[in-house]
């Protein structure tokens, strides 16, 4: 039995340890707002916070995360978040919105160790984060925006 | 009678100087196995680090001894996603090595590898663009190789995890093609003759 600590609440699971924590989240605990993007971390639609560092879940192994603070998109809280949350609805960033998850909970990693990134730092720390719309120029200043809100 | 007697001698005689032969000759190659040093030429040492120079310079080592990003793949390829080393070798927030690669061992179903200590090499150890004999040279540096001494430089190709991925890399990575046990000999040999390095 392997016990994870998920948005703040302990969750017991009996599977294999080398199980993907997404299978975890999707198909065990029904937290499906954390998407299946190509499952080889190349897309970053699978990323949730692990220790408040943007894991990608499809490659996190479940035993990896165990005794670890795991948060997905449902579990956001907090100043940044919000912020984020908002910049992202003022400049209307979504298109087809199925890496938007995956975008926030990078974007968020960001603005929580970098009060003030750079188009260079934003596109360092979201690199990992594909849209397949391209709606990277709005991303962006999303960031700046929320950013801006948060000084 | 007397001949037979004399054949008897001949062999006896024989026998006796193969045998003091023999054991002159496995007493040499014991003495040879415990003080190496001083019976390896620089010759052999550098012709043991020509071997190991084959592996440091495989995808398997080579890809993470880079400058500022990690390379992928056999082909050597820049990693996808682009990564960058940041502050500790490890990556900056949000593509942090550990976001993907896991300090416990291959991920069999994403098939991302990982091992403890995944990260990109510290910066004074990149070998990517350096000559074979500059790469031994700063593999004998302690303030270019991690600080390791001769007996730690033998323990890290011999019993490091991260080093030992190389011949664990999972599916669609060539492993190391020379065995763990043959290179560790080469690391012995090049050391007991002194590290030698191409010029």
């Amino acid at each position: 039995m392997i016990t994870l600590t998920i948005n703040g609440k302990e969750q017991q699971l009996d599977v294999d340890p080398e199980m993907p924590l997404l299978w975890a989240l999707r198909d065990h605990l029904n937290l499906t707002g954390t998407k299946f993007g190509c499952g080889a971390a190349q897309c970053g639609a699978f990323t949730v916070h692990i220790d408040g560092e943007a894991a990608r879940s499809c490659s996190t192994m479940v035993g990896d995360a165990e005794g670890r603070e795991i948060v997905t998109i449902e579990g956001l809280s907090g100043k940044v978040a919000e912020a984020v949350q908002a910049a992202w609805q003022k400049l209307d960033v979504v298109q087809c919105g199925y890496c938007q998850s995956g975008q926030i909970m990078s974007a968020i990693t960001l603005l929580s160790a970098n009060e003030k990134p750079t188009d260079e730092d934003i596109n360092a720390s979201m690199e990992g984060n594909i849209c397949r719309c391209g709606t990277y120029v709005r991303i962006r200043d999303a960031i700046h925006e929320a950013a801006k809100a948060l000084a | 009678m007397r001949r037979a007697q004399v054949g008897l001698r001949k062999i006896l005689f024989l026998f006796l100087f193969v045998s003091v032969g023999m054991v002159a000759l496995i007493w040499t190659a014991g003495n040879n196995a415990s003080h190496g040093q001083a019976t390896t030429t620089a010759a052999e040492s550098l012709a043991a680090w020509d071997k190991i120079a084959t592996v440091v310079e495989h995808p398997r080592c080579l890809n993470c001894h880079q400058v500022d990003s990690p390379l992928q793949g056999d082909s050597a390829r820049l990693h996808v996603p682009l990564v960058v080393r940041g502050d500790d070798n490890m990556g900056v927030t949000g593509m942090r090595c550990t976001n993907c690669h896991s300090q416990t061992g291959n991920n069999p179903t994403s098939g991302v590898p990982g091992a403890p200590g995944w990260s990109l090499a510290p910066l004074e150890q990149n070998w990517q663009g350096v000559a074979s004999g500059d790469i031994c040279r700063q593999m004998l540096d302690p303030a270019r190789n991690g600080n390791m001494n001769a007996e730690q430089l033998v323990h890290h190709f011999a019993e490091d995890e991260l080093v030992g991925w190389g011949w664990n890399p999972g599916p669609g990575r060539e492993a190391i093609p020379m065995p763990r046990a043959e290179l560790t000999d080469h690391v012995k040999t090049w050391l007991a003759g002194g590290g030698a390095c191409p010029q």
